[in-house]
C-alpha cells in the first residue's frame, strides 16, 4: 500500500493511497471465491485498475479449518496501471486460524488482519498448529488487528430471516464483503443486486446476506475501532475511455473463438473433455449456443481432439482444449491434423505438473510439450496469451493462422491466466480484420494435393460438395496427388513442405516489439506467457531507478517472429523469467546462440515484481 | 441434371486407387457389396463419408470414391462424430475393425453408441490382427496361437454384438463377408435406421486366422449353423426348417428344440422381436457349436439420435435468447462506463 496523501470527507480523515492488495482467506465452503468477485466488480465500478489471482485448492470441500483447505482470492487495485495481483499484502481477511496461518507471509508489516474471533476455537487452532491463540497471545504485535465475532454478529443479525444455523453462518462472507466495502469506500449497490438475482427463487436467503452485508458495512461506521484503522480512499485510474467490464482468461478465450470462428465465417465445434483448470472454456462455450456453435463433452481426450478433427474435416472450425496431461493424450491426433493438413485450434491452460501435479495452481511448463510433444516433425504454430484480456485476440488469431495455413494451432494458457480478471476496454468486433475461409468448389483440376502457392495453405473441400470426392488421412500422400505415397523421395518432399509451411507463417504475423523500454541495451527481460504483468512492473520500476533494462514479451512461440533473433541480439545480456525450469530460454540460446539467462521459479504462484526486480538488479550487477 | 440429381452406378463408387488387400482377403466382398448398396440408399455421392482408423479394414475409404478420412487407430468413431455433428445432412459409415473398435478403440466404439451418433458402424470381424501380422485379437477364442502368444491365448474373448447391446446401441445386427445378398439387406436396415447402426462382419482373413468361420460360411452345413432372424417370425432353422429355439423359462434362457418331437409344435418357438433387448442378449450370446449362429438384425429399436437432439436444444436456446450478435455477448452482464 502506497500512501498518497490525505483528503477530508465529511467529518472523517480519510487516507488517500495509491494501489491496495487485499487478500479473502477461508474454507473452501466459506464464498471466498463469491467475496472476493463481488469485492472486484465495485471496484471496478470505482474505476480503480486491478488484477485479481484466486487460489483455491483441488479438493472441492476440505474438512473444515484444514490449511490444506484454505481457498483464497486476491485483488491489486489502485490509481494506477495494476498488472499482477501484487507482491505482498495490506490487508488479510482471515476466517479461521487455517486462513491465519497459511497466509500470515504475505502480509507486510504493519498490514491489517481482519480476522472471525468465533472461528479461532481450541479445536480449529489446533487443527491448524497454533499452540495459544494468536488473536490473544500478542504474536501479531506487528500487524494491525481487527478481530470480531463475525459469526455471532450475522447470526444476529440474519434471525428474523428464519435460516437454519448452516445457512445462517453461511452469511458471514457477506457481512465481511460489508465491511471491507466500508474500509475502501466501495458501493454496495453491485453486490446487492447480484446477491437478489442469484438467489431470485429464495427471496429469505437474499435478504439475509443483503442484511449481513449491510451490518458489516455498519458495523464499520459505527464500532470503535482501532487506532490506525479507518476508510482508505484509492482514487480512481487514469484509463481510457470506453465501455468496461471484468473479464477472465477462460471467458476471453471463449469468446475470442467465437469471434474468430465468425472471422473465419465458420461455425464453431468445440469439442473437449473436463479437465482443472481447462473446463472453464467448455462451460463458456456451452452457453453460447445461439451463436454457431456447438459443444461436445466427449468420453475422453482422445475423442475429443478426434471429434474437433472431423468437424474440422467436414467444414467447422474444430476446437479443443485441455491441460498438459490431455494434451499429452491428444498428441496422436494432433499429429494426424498436421498430416492431414486440416485446420484445428488446440488450447492448452497449464496447471503444475508433471502427472497429475497441482491442477488448481499455474504454471508455463507445457512449452516443451507444445513445440515437441508428438512423434515425428510435426512443428506447427504456437502462440500464447499474455494477460486474461490478451486471450481473447489470441484466439482470433490462433482461428486466423489454422484456417489461413490448414494447421492446427496451440495456444498457451495457463492456470492463472484463466481464473484471474481484469477490466477490458470492451472492443467492438466489427473492428477485426475478418478472413473469411473460402472452400473449393470447382472440380475442374481439383486434388486434395493443391495447395496455395503463396502460404502453402492444402485446398479445404468439405464434404457436400459435388465433384470433389477425396480421401485424406495419415498415411504418407503424394505431394502431387494426394494418393498414398511409400515413395522415399516424395516423403522427403512432404516433410520439407510441411516444414516450410509452418516457417513461413513467420511472414504473416507481426514483428517483435519492445513491450517497455528501447531497442537496444544493456539488458532485455524477456518472457511470453503471463509473466507479462510481473515483468512490466518490474522492468518499468528498475527503469525509473535508472536502470538500462528493457522488456520484450513473445507471443508467436512458433514460428518466431522473423526480427526476434535480430532484436534480441541488440541486447548485452538477456534475461528470461518462466515458470518453468528455462524452456522458452533454452529454445532462445538453440536457435539464436545466444547466452540467455534463466530465472525460473516453480512454485505454482507467479512470480513477485520483487523477484524480477531483484533479478534484473543482479543481471546488471554482475555485468559491471 | 446436376451431379446430385444423376443416379450413381456401382462403378461411380469405386475409387482410382489399387486395392491392397491379400488376395482372397474378405474385405474384397464386403468392399463389393458396399459398393453395389450404396446407389440404392438414395445419399448423394458428395454426402457420403467413410471414417476408419487404422487395420486391413480401415484402409476401406481409399477404395471408395466418395469422401474418405483414413484416421489414427481407434478413434474413428470419434473423428465421425464429429463429421456428424458439424454437418448432419453428411452420411457416415464407419469402417473398423475387432482391434480397432473393440480394442484400442473400445472406449470410442461404447460412446458412439449410447450417444447414438446418426452412423453405420461396420466392424470386420477376423478374430485377429492382420496388419500387424498375425497377434491374437480381443475376439479371439481362447487358446489362439499368434506371434505374440505361442503357447495359446488366455483371456476370454469379447462378443461384439453383445458388446454393442450391452453399450446401449439401437441397431445390433450380423452378417457375413461373403454372403452377398445378406450383407446387402442388412447394409440397407442399418442405413435405414437413424441413428448408430451396429453390424458385426464375420471377414475372413486368409492368411493369419483361415477358416475361423467356415462352420457357418459352410454352404453345405450352413442351413444347420446359422440361424436367420426376421422379425415376427419363429426362430427356425435346420435343413427342412425341422430345428427351432425355444424359451425355457425356468433356467431363463434358449434351448435348441426338434419340431415334432415330444409333441413341440411351433407354437412353442420364440417368434424373434426386433424390438425386445433381452431375446437380442439372449441371441447375440448363442455359441456354435450347441447353438445355430444368428444372422441379420438382433436388435432394432429406434430413438432420436444424438445430433436432433443437439440441433433441438440449440434451437431452443436460440429462440430464448434474442440476439446473436457478439458485441452484444461482450457487454452482457456488468460493464460501466469510463
Amino acid at each position: 500500500m502506497s500512501v498518497a496523501g490525505s483528503s477530508s470527507a465529511g467529518e472523517q480523515e480519510n487516507k488517500v493511497i495509491s494501489d491496495v492488495v487485499i487478500r479473502f482467506a477461508g474454507d473452501s465452503g466459506d464464498g471466498m471465491q463469491l467475496t472476493g468477485n463481488n469485492f472486484t466488480d465495485a471496484t471496478a465500478v470505482y474505476g480503480n485498475d486491478l488484477s485479481t489471482f484466486p487460489d483455491f485448492p483441488a479438493e472441492i470441500r476440505a474438512p473444515a479449518g484444514a490449511t490444506f483447505g484454505v481457498s483464497a482470492f486476491q485483488i491489486y487495485f489502485g490509481s494506477e496501471d495494476v498488472s499482477t495481483a501484487g507482491d505482498h499484502l495490506d490487508v488479510l481477511v482471515a476466517m479461521n486460524p487455517a486462513a491465519l496461518i497459511t497466509n500470515l507471509k504475505d502480509l507486510v508489516i504493519g498490514g491489517l488482519i481482519v480476522a472471525d474471533s468465533d472461528a479461532f476455537t481450541d479445536k480449529n487452532l489446533a487443527r491448524a498448529g497454533y499452540k495459544s491463540n494468536p488473536l490473544e497471545d500478542g504474536s501479531l504485535d506487528a500487524f494491525k488487528l481487527l478481530a470480531i465475532d463475525i459469526t455471532k454478529q450475522v447470526i444476529a443479525v440474519v434471525k428474523p430471516y428464519g435460516l437454519s444455523h448452516k445457512f445462517a453462518v453461511r452469511c458471514k462472507n457477506m457481512w465481511t464483503l460489508g465491511l471491507t466495502m466500508w474500509l475502501f469506500d466501495r458501493s454496495r449497490d453491485e453486490a446487492i443486486d447480484g446477491l437478489r438475482k442469484k438467489f431470485a427463487s429464495k427471496p429469505e436467503i437474499a435478504e439475509a446476506n443483503v442484511e449481513a452485508l449491510n451490518a458489516g458495512h455498519t458495523y464499520g461506521e459505527t464500532a470503535e475501532l482501532p487506532s490506525g484503522v479507518d476508510v482508505y480512499k484509492v482514487p480512481a485510474a487514469d484509463v481510457v475511455p470506453g465501455v468496461y467490464r471484468n473479464i477472465t482468461g477462460t471467458e476471453a478465450l471463449a469468446f475470442g473463438l467465437i469471434a474468430g470462428s465468425q472471422l473465419a465465417d465458420l461455425p464453431l465445434v468445440f469439442a473437449s473433455y473436463p479437465i482443472t483448470p481447462a473446463s472453464g472454456v467448455l462451460h463458456t462455450l456451452s452457453m453460447q449456443k445461439h451463436f454457431d456453435v456447438v459443444t461436445f463433452q466427449a468420453e475422453d481426450e482422445i475423442a475429443a481432439i478426434c471429434a474437433a478433427v472431423g468437424a474440422s474435416f467436414a467444414g467447422s472450425l474444430g476446437v479443443t482444449s485441455s491441460s498438459g496431461p490431455g494434451i499429452s493424450l491428444k498428441g496422436e491426433a494432433i499429429s494426424l491434423a498436421c498430416a492431414a493438413e486440416l485446420p484445428m485450434v488446440v488450447i492448452n491452460t497449464q496447471r503444475g505438473g508433471p502427472s497429475t501435479g497441482l491442477p488448481t495452481k499455474t504454471e508455463q511448463s507445457d512449452l516443451n510439450q507444445a513445440l515437441y510433444g508428438r512423434h515425428a516433425d510435426t512443428m506447427l504454430p504456437v502462440i500464447a496469451a499474455s494477460t486474461s484480456i490478451d486471450c481473447f485476440e489470441v484466439a482470433i488469431e490462433a482461428s486466423r493462422i489454422a484456417t489461413q495455413f490448414t494447421t492446427p494451432v496451440l495456444i498457451l494458457s495457463d492456470g492463472y491466466l484463466s481464473n484471474a480478471s481484469q477490466p477490458w476496454r470492451i472492443p467492438d468486433v466489427n473492428d477485426f480484420e475478418p478472413f473469411p475461409v473460402k472452400f473449393e468448389t470447382e472440380a475442374e483440376g481439383f486434388s486434395p494435393a493443391n495447395r496455395d502457392p503463396e502460404t502453402l495453405a492444402r485446398v479445404w473441400a468439405k464434404p457436400g460438395t459435388p465433384g470433389l470426392e477425396h480421401r485424406i488421412g495419415g498415411i504418407e500422400k503424394s505431394i502431387e496427388t494426394g494418393d498414398i505415397s511409400y515413395d522415399s523421395e516424395n516423403h522427403q518432399k512432404m516433410t520439407d513442405l510441411r516444414s516450410k509451411k509452418i516457417d513461413g507463417i513467420a511472414k504473416y504475423i507481426p514483428e517483435q516489439e519492445v513491450a517497455v523500454g528501447n531497442n537496444s541495451g544493456k539488458l532485455a527481460v524477456v518472457g511470453w506467457g503471463s509473466t507479462y504483468g510481473a515483468i512490466f512492473q518490474a522492468v518499468k520500476r528498475s527503469r525509473e531507478a535508472g536502470l538500462d533494462v528493457s522488456q520484450i514479451h513473445v507471443r508467436y512461440l512458433w514460428p518466431l517472429p522473423s526480427n526476434l533473433g535480430q532484436l534480441l541480439s541488440s541486447f548485452d545480456a538477456l534475461l528470461v523469467p518462466e515458470m518453468n525450469t528455462g524452456q522458452f530460454a533454452s529454445l532462445i540460446r538453440s536457435i539464436f546462440l545466444l547466452d540467455a539467462q534463466k530465472l525460473n521459479k516453480i512454485s505454482g504462484q507467479p512470480f513477485k515484481i520483487e523477484e524480477i526486480e531483484g533479478a534484473i538488479r543482479a543481471q546488471l550487477e554482475s555485468a559491471k | 441434371m446436376s451431379a446430385t440429381e444423376q443416379k450413381i452406378a456401382v462403378k461411380d463408387l469405386v475409387s482410382d486407387q489399387e486395392v491392397r488387400w491379400c488376395p482372397g482377403c474378405g474385405d474384397y466382398a464386403i468392399l463389393k457389396t458396399v459398393q453395389k448398396v450404396m446407389p440404392e440408399l438414395g445419399v448423394p455421392r458428395e454426402n457420403m463419408v467413410f471414417v476408419s482408423g487404422i487395420g486391413c479394414s480401415s484402409r476401406f475409404p481409399y477404395y471408395m470414391n466418395t469422401y474418405g478420412f483414413h484416421t489414427i487407430h481407434g478413434r474413428a468413431a470419434s473423428v465421425a462424430t464429429g463429421v456428424k455433428l458439424a454437418n448432419p445432412e453428411l452420411d457416415v459409415w464407419v469402417v473398423t475393425g475387432d482391434g480397432d473398435a473393440l480394442s484400442i478403440g473400445g472406449n470410442h466404439t461404447l460412446h458412439v453408441l449410447r450417444r447414438n451418433v446418426d452412423l453405420q458402424l461396420l466392424l470386420f470381424n477376423n478374430e485377429i490382427y492382420g496388419l500387424t501380422k498375425g497377434q491374437y485379437s480381443p475376439t479371439s477364442k481362447v487358446g489362439t496361437k499368434s506371434p505374440s502368444t505361442p503357447d495359446g491365448s488366455l483371456d476370454m474373448p469379447l462378443r461384439p454384438c453383445t458388446f454393442a447391446i450391452g453399450a446401449g446401441a439401437r441397431f445390433v445386427a450380423r452378417s457375413i463377408d461373403t454372403e452377398a445378398k445378406h450383407l446387402a439387406s442388412v447394409l440397407v436396415r442399418a442405413h435405414d435406421h437413424v441413428g448408430a447402426s451396429f453390424v458385426e462382419i464375420y471377414q475372413n482373413c486368409n492368411v493369419f486366422n483361415d477358416g475361423i468361420f467356415e462352420h457357418v460360411k459352410n454352404k453345405k452345413t450352413a442351413a444347420e449353423t446359422r440361424l436367420l432372424l426376421e422379425h415376427g417370425k419363429p426362430l427356425v432353422f435346420g435343413g427342412e426348417n425341422q430345428k427351432g429355439l425355444r424359451l425355457n423359462s425356468i433356467a431363463l434362457k434358449l434351448e435348441v428344440v426338434d419340431l415334432g418331437e415330444d409333441g413341440v409344435s411351433e407354437e412353442d418357438l420364440v417368434v424373434h422381436d426386433e424390438t425386445n433387448k433381452v431375446l437380442a442378449h439372449m441371441l447375440a450370446e448363442l455359441k456354435s457349436p450347441e447353438f445355430p449362429v444368428p444372422i441379420g438384425v438382433l436388435y432394432c429399436n429406434p430413438t432420436s439420435p444424438y445430433h436432433t437432439e443437439v440441433y433441438e436444444q440449440r434451437d431452443a436456446v436460440r429462440e430464448r435468447k434474442e440476439t446473436t450478435d457478439l458485441n452484444a455477448l461482450l457487454r452482457d452482464g456488468h460493464t460501466w462506463e469510463v
